[in-house]
């Protein structure tokens, strides 16, 4: 049972799967984009800038579905002390921060031709953008202090604190007035968007998800080989 | 049986959690009237005391035929159903600037009833089709 999760038994499986995910994720990429950029309608309103939304959305999802993500597994460590943990957490925080930063940007531009402005400080927008400063504290926090203990104390704080960031981001747009449009996709009662946009976004966002399971296994694996460089045998 | 540290940090981390949570939800209870990007008609109606120097938004639906563009500018009348304002603009619109749909009007208001805005953004609704469900206005029930 150990013997399955030591570093070197993980390096191989590690190994194994990012062959296989390298060898279907740029047939998937291609499909999903196709899909996104030549197959599906245009907006009857936006017109062919609806097609940002492909990557918007899933960029978000997978944003906030990360610092989730994050911030359970740290109050976990925090709490059990398990070690493997913090490879996972530091692993995933550059993804996390990665897509948040896609999801504002990629929001600016349409901003730009659909509401007429680049910016505006409305709860959803400054909400998100708390949560890249979040992502930013993790990931130098793990950079600068280099007592590990003492970083794996204070980045556990900072996750418990960020998670109550994600709410508010997630309904902030049912609870304030905000420029931003509320959600389409309901997991409760019918989405407002339609099927021929909505299968294109759910293949982006599956593609997405592959390409962070993909950098998150080359990252986890350079942590291992950075911890075995130590010459340590565990953790 | 955990053992007894373990305990002792769950313990810490709950406190602190429920403390950041409980004065999160303070400030933001606090900040309330701040937080709304925007003003309903209903809610500049309701407010005593306004403020007719400093600048404010105000958003809501673009009543039905109610657009007039002039030479110069153009009026329209902000509705969220309840209450309605007049809005008088010069200057571009946004492309998805249209009647019956969501507008957000930055500027000053004369009076009660009547605003200049300095600028006009769209806002869009979540609703996403493809042109020819256009005309199927059902698809728009919720």
């Amino acid at each position: 049972m150990f013997n399955f999760f030591n570093n070197s038994n993980i390096f191989i499986w590690i190994e194994k799967f990012i062959n296989f995910l390298n060898s279907i994720f740029f047939v998937l990429l291609l499909v999903a984009l196709s899909f996104a950029l030549i197959f599906s309608p245009p907006d009857y309103l936006q017109g062919d800038s609806v097609r940002i939304m492909y990557v918007h959305v899933p960029a978000a999802w997978i944003s906030l579905s990360s610092f989730s993500c994050i911030a359970l597994l740290s109050i976990f460590n925090f709490i059990f002390k398990i070690k493997n943990l913090k490879i996972v957490i530091k692993s995933i925080a550059p993804i996390g921060l990665m897509f948040t930063c896609i999801a504002i940007v990629t929001g600016s531009i349409w901003g730009q031709p659909t509401w007429g402005t680049f910016w505006a400080w409305d709860a959803r927008i400054t909400s998100m953008v708390i949560l890249a400063l979040f992502y930013f504290l993790l990931i130098s926090v793990n950079k600068l202090i280099i007592d590990e203990d003492r970083a794996n104390k204070i980045s556990s704080f900072i996750a418990a604190v960020g998670l109550i960031n994600i709410p508010i981001i997630k309904y902030s747009v049912d609870w304030w007035n905000t420029l931003h449009q509320p959600a389409s996709i309901k997991i409760s009662g019918t989405s407002t968007i339609h099927s021929s946009m909505l299968v294109p976004l759910l293949l982006m966002f599956l593609v997405l998800i592959l390409y962070c399971a993909l950098i998150f296994l080359m990252k986890y694996k350079t942590e291992i080989i950075r911890i075995k460089k130590k010459n340590l045998k565990r953790l | 049986m955990l053992p007894k540290k373990v305990k002792k940090r769950a313990f810490l981390l709950a406190i602190c959690l429920s403390v950041s949570v409980i004065s999160i939800f303070l400030i933001l209870n606090a900040l309330n009237k701040n937080i709304l990007y925007f003003n309903s008609p209903s809610d500049i109606k309701l407010n005593q005391n306004i403020n007719f120097e400093k600048k404010m938004r105000v958003g809501g639906m673009v009543k039905k035929n109610t657009l007039k563009i002039y030479d110069q500018e153009i009026r329209f009348i902000i509705t969220d159903f309840k209450n309605e304002i007049r809005v008088s603009f010069k200057g571009t619109v946004p492309n998805l600037f249209a009647e019956g749909k969501g507008v957000v009007a930055e500027g000053k208001l004369q009076d009660k009833k009547f605003f200049i805005a300095e600028r006009i953004l769209a806002k869009h609704d979540e609703n996403y089709m493809p042109p020819e469900l256009k005309n199927v206005t059902k698809y728009n029930a919720k």
